[in-house]
């Protein structure tokens, strides 16, 4: 009991406070990876794997082309350029070689590995604020917050955009219904291809910003990503669903992809605020998930199921 | 019109499913032509379909439409020239999307899609008449996800869909078989109408005799992955069920076995 009492005396809601700020920058960061993976996960019905090496990638080609003296932009460009071409690997993987999602996306992803190394020349590369101008930086947590929230109304805007155009609707329907989509003259390989470049570009532009924020790239940086993509994606789709209901709209879903991204890493600050041993971060995260995943299947149930039949006939029976 | 200069299509070559479908399909639809195919389980009637529009290439033979060779374009690239409406009504549909969006992607059928909008403003207009003249209330319903339709208006939707834009040749691959009877027979109704009012050349295979003779002005039989009869003109007019089972049996050489036809007289 002195134990347990001891315990919560000793958590300070100002450290989880003070803590808040930089849990909302990197949700926002990882929201934009966010929602490259919506673009794959929920409009392409695709699980694509390839973005724990892209995400990585985005930082590689962020540090060392800072480290070689590029500008910054042209830094952040080269890495989304460099996640646009990860995606085209797995999408020809995928439409030309015949290899199921998943596995295109895992090859993709471990070949990355490799290449990230070579990319860095060793695993870990620092990119301090103090040697270079960033785009945004820990140091200054409300600009990065304030710069994050920028980049992603420009993306939302742009896919908003992009997705109601007739390109982008043959993405959504081969996403939905591939052979319907054949009927009516879609290539549906190239619609493919398009939206994992598009999906991996901006998975590899948020590890460039990543990067930046926590002051280095590293090559176990993606490790788990997708999982997190997941978990922004998933648990935007469930409140955005809850709070909005049927005036759900395209640019609503993108704005609560990016929250699930804050509040997923809200929640990992919680957990660490309640001084869970940090080893188990990764167990947190799918335990997260998982309730998430579980939460719209159980709702369900709980509105229709064949106890809740047998409980109304019983009830009728007497 | 359409040309079918024997095809051969084997599945699972080499294997102990293999399976010859088609046998040296011959067929030449004129303009016009609005064709019944009847024939019974596995005879090739869906396939001949699919092989039309590029599902899968076939072994051998050639497909002309208007004279020029489609048997070596992919599937999308014969979309085109063909209008399809498939057995079950959730494929001919994108159920995640509206009404509006889904006949606006069918409108964009063969032209190139680019970067401006999917759904232009004059569109909502001229899509609402067409579907007002299904009587089925859809036009007031454009905005509304084509996934909370009933089997019967999303068929209804995927045949205006495949006549949106006028195609050389419409096939109808039992799009009333998953149908109840009266949605089945609407269903019917809209497709004469479609195609007597565009005057489209057409495909149509039923399990249905009694609608392969009242529909149409020409009707084929299959059998063993091969056409086994070709009836029209007068003679198609004035056909009975009974006169059809009877031609069977001339052309096939073997006694009917309605069972294992799976043909339905009513």
């Amino acid at each position: 009991m002195d134990a347990i009492l001891e315990y919560f005396s000793s958590l300070n809601p100002a450290s989880f406070l003070g803590a808040l700020p930089g849990n909302i920058a990197q949700g926002i960061l990882w929201g934009l990876m966010a929602l490259g993976v919506f673009i794959t996960f929920k409009l392409l019905n695709f699980a694509d794997l390839t973005v724990d090496g892209s995400f990585a990638t985005g930082g590689a080609v962020t540090a060392i082309l800072l480290f070689n003296g590029v500008n910054i932009y042209v830094a952040v460009l080269a890495a989304l350029a460099a996640g646009i071409i990860s995606g085209l690997i797995t999408g020809f993987l995928h439409t030309l070689l015949g290899i199921p999602d998943i596995l295109s996306g895992i090859l993709t992803q471990i070949a990355l590995y490799s290449i990230n190394l070579n990319i860095m020349g060793k695993s870990n590369l620092p990119i301090s604020y103090r040697n270079y101008t960033l785009v945004v930086s820990s140091s200054n947590i409300m600009m990065a917050i304030i710069i994050g929230l920028a980049i992603a109304a420009v993306i939302i805007a742009a896919m908003y955009w992009y997705f109601g155009t007739e390109q982008g609707a043959t993405i959504r329907s081969t996403g939905s219904n591939p052979a319907m989509s054949k009927a009516q003259g879609i290539n549906i390989n190239a619609s493919k291809v398009v939206a994992l470049a598009l999906s991996n570009g901006l998975v590899a532009l948020s590890g460039s910003l990543f990067a930046q924020y926590q002051g280095f790239s590293d090559i176990n940086m993606g490790r788990g990503a997708i999982v997190i993509g997941l978990a922004a994606v998933i648990i935007g789709q469930v409140l955005g669903e809850v709070i909005f209901r049927k005036r759900i709209n395209f640019v609503i879903r993108l704005i609560f992809v990016v929250a699930g991204g804050v509040l997923y890493y809200i929640a990992m600050g919680i957990v660490l605020w309640l001084k869970m041993p940090t080893d188990d971060t990764k167990l947190f995260t799918a335990v997260i998930v998982a309730i998430f995943l579980a939460v719209p299947y159980l709702q369900n149930k709980s509105k229709t199921s064949f106890k809740k039949v047998a409980k109304q006939n019983a009830k009728n029976a007497n | 019109m359409l040309e079918i200069k024997n095809i051969f299509k084997t599945f699972n070559k080499g294997t102990v499913n293999e399976k010859r479908a088609l046998n040296g399909v011959n067929l030449t639809l004129n303009d016009g032509d609005f064709c019944t195919v009847i024939g019974g389980n596995g005879a090739g009637k869906s396939t001949m379909l699919n092989a039309i529009a590029g599902v899968w290439p076939v072994d051998s033979g050639a497909i002309l439409i208007d004279g020029q060779d489609i048997s070596a374009l992919p599937e999308h690239k014969r979309a085109p020239y063909l209008g399809r409406v498939f057995q079950d009504p959730m494929t001919g549909t994108v159920a995640d999307m509206e009404i509006i969006e889904n006949l606006a992607i069918a409108a964009r059928r063969g032209k190139k899609r680019g970067l401006s909008w999917g759904v232009k403003k004059g569109e909502k207009e001229k899509y609402r008449s067409l579907l007002a003249e299904f009587d089925l209330g859809l036009e007031n319903r454009m905005s509304t996800k084509v996934g909370l339709l009933s089997g019967g208006q999303r068929q209804a939707i995927t045949l205006l869909m495949a006549t949106i834009q006028k195609p050389k040749l419409l096939l109808l691959d039992e799009h009333t078989a998953a149908l109840d009877p009266k949605t089945a027979a609407k269903v019917l109704e809209l497709s004469d109408k479609i195609i007597e009012e565009n005057n489209l050349t057409a495909l149509m295979v039923t399990h249905n005799m009694n609608d392969a003779i009242s529909h149409g002005n020409r009707l084929i039989m299959m059998n063993d992955g091969k056409v086994i009869l070709d009836i029209s003109g007068e003679e198609k007019k004035k056909l009975t069920v009974d006169q059809l089972l009877q031609k069977f049996e001339q052309a096939s050489g073997s006694k009917i076995d309605n069972d294992r036809m799976l043909l339905s007289k009513d």
